[in-house]
């Protein structure tokens, strides 16, 4: 796949240190699952990780843990390493497909305004994970953002001020960056996304719109 | 190492000293523990690896008897799961670090941390060093010595107490970028460090 736009860096680090929210970890984990450059990151941040791990100082475990474990061994299988089940539907990386049944267009949108809409993951927590779709020619109300904003395409395409983004692509944004997506498709985009903090309309009407909508 | 057969003597294989383990072989004891199943072998990299997880799964926020509940979740895994371990794809201490922190993760929000499959990996060799890994690990720990205090604060923030660059930012009550460009330049110069040890 032709990925132009990446994960930054220092969100790499934060998703290998098990420091994301669910909704940006699993963005991260969407795009990781279909970019080989991002993926090649995340795996020298684990062994960052893992190097960290190895330089702590020990803490006492219970006498008793090893013996325990020991007992239950016997009983316990190794699992084999199966292949990837089959992906029901190619446009859902695996990492998505946990969340999501059937197809995209299966799911049951709620509209926002008219052309766009949005599907919300299964958590709560602070900021959004949704994933958002929105008709073409159609603008996601410009905003800035208090924290961290990750958009990944999974359908049709966005221009910003940033640049172009088609599937696989990845916006990793943050309060430094005011935007307003521009839907430039034929087909609807659909994108996964996720902040950490509200985001901040910067017009009045999305003012008016953001506790209807829970931006 | 001794040759008595697996679950003999319980209390000699609980006694069992890693001390003169050589560097590099814990990742091939995992590997080993796939193919053979070995108790005496499980209880080795239990001796290292589980006083380290609890370690960190205890810097990560879970506390008291969860502590040692979680690390003993994490090493019943490391037995299950040992046939999905690559020792080409990742060294041990990646592999349990893993294993470590989506179960501690799962267990303090009582949801899986989203992955990607480790099945489907490209055969792109990524990580440097991984026969090398517990020596690279020192220098690792060497080197995040040497970044100025502001690089390795991050990063230790990130790792070993798992705070988003938000509450990295206001805790240190500096800008959201600042965070990152901190992480980003601390993760550069380690990777820097890695690479120029590995290429010797």
């Amino acid at each position: 796949m032709n990925i132009n736009h990446h994960l930054d860096e220092a969100t790499l680090v934060s998703y290998s240190a098990g420091a994301l929210s669910q909704g940006m970890a699993l963005v991260v984990a969407t795009h990781i699952s279909i970019c080989d450059q991002c993926r090649q990151l995340a795996e020298a941040n684990d062994a960052l990780g893992g190097a960290l791990l190895e330089s702590l100082e020990s803490e006492t475990v219970a006498d008793t843990m090893l013996a325990n474990l020991l007992a239950q061994l016997d009983d316990t299988p190794q699992e084999v390493a199966t292949l990837a089940p089959v992906k029901p539907d190619p446009e859902i990386p695996a990492p998505l497909s946990d969340y999501i049944e059937g197809s995209l267009d299966q799911l049951e949108w709620k509209s926002i305004v008219p052309g766009v809409a949005y599907y919300d993951m299964p958590w709560e927590g602070r900021g959004v994970s949704r994933l958002l779709r929105i008709a073409p020619g159609k603008s996601m109300l410009a905003h800035t953002h208090d924290g961290n904003e990750l958009t990944m395409v999974l359908r049709g395409s966005f221009s910003d001020e940033v640049g172009r983004f088609c599937r696989g692509d990845v916006a990793d944004l943050d309060d430094q960056i005011e935007h307003q997506p521009l839907v430039d498709s034929d087909e609807d985009c659909i994108c996964l996304i996720a902040t950490d903090a509200p985001l901040r309309f910067t017009t009045l009407f999305g003012k008016l719109v953001q506790p209807i909508t829970g931006f | 190492m001794n040759n008595k057969p697996p679950g003999e003597d319980l209390d000699n294989i609980v006694q069992m000293s890693q001390s003169n383990m050589g560097s590099s072989d814990w990742s091939d004891m995992l590997a080993s523990l796939s193919e053979s199943a070995d108790k005496r072998v499980y209880a080795k990299l239990f001796h290292h690896f589980a006083p380290k997880v609890k370690a960190y799964i205890i810097r990560l926020g879970v506390n008291g008897g969860a502590a040692e509940e979680v690390t003993q979740e994490v090493m019943l895994s490391v037995w299950r799961k040992a046939h999905m371990y690559h020792q080409e794809k990742a060294a041990a201490s990646t592999w349990i670090f893993r294993l470590a922190r989506n179960q501690s993760i799962d267990w303090m929000r009582k949801q899986k941390y989203p992955q990607y499959s480790l099945e489907e990996w490209s055969d792109t060799a990524a990580e440097p060093g991984k026969g090398e890994q517990e020596v690279l690990s020192d220098r690792v720990a060497k080197a995040i010595s040497l970044l100025p205090e502001k690089q390795s604060q991050v990063i230790y923030m990130s790792y070993f107490e798992g705070r988003s660059h938000g509450d990295i930012a206001s805790r240190l009550d500096i800008p959201l970028g600042s965070v990152k460009s901190r992480i980003r330049l601390a993760s550069e110069k380690l990777k820097q460090i890695w690479g120029g040890e590995y290429e010797h």
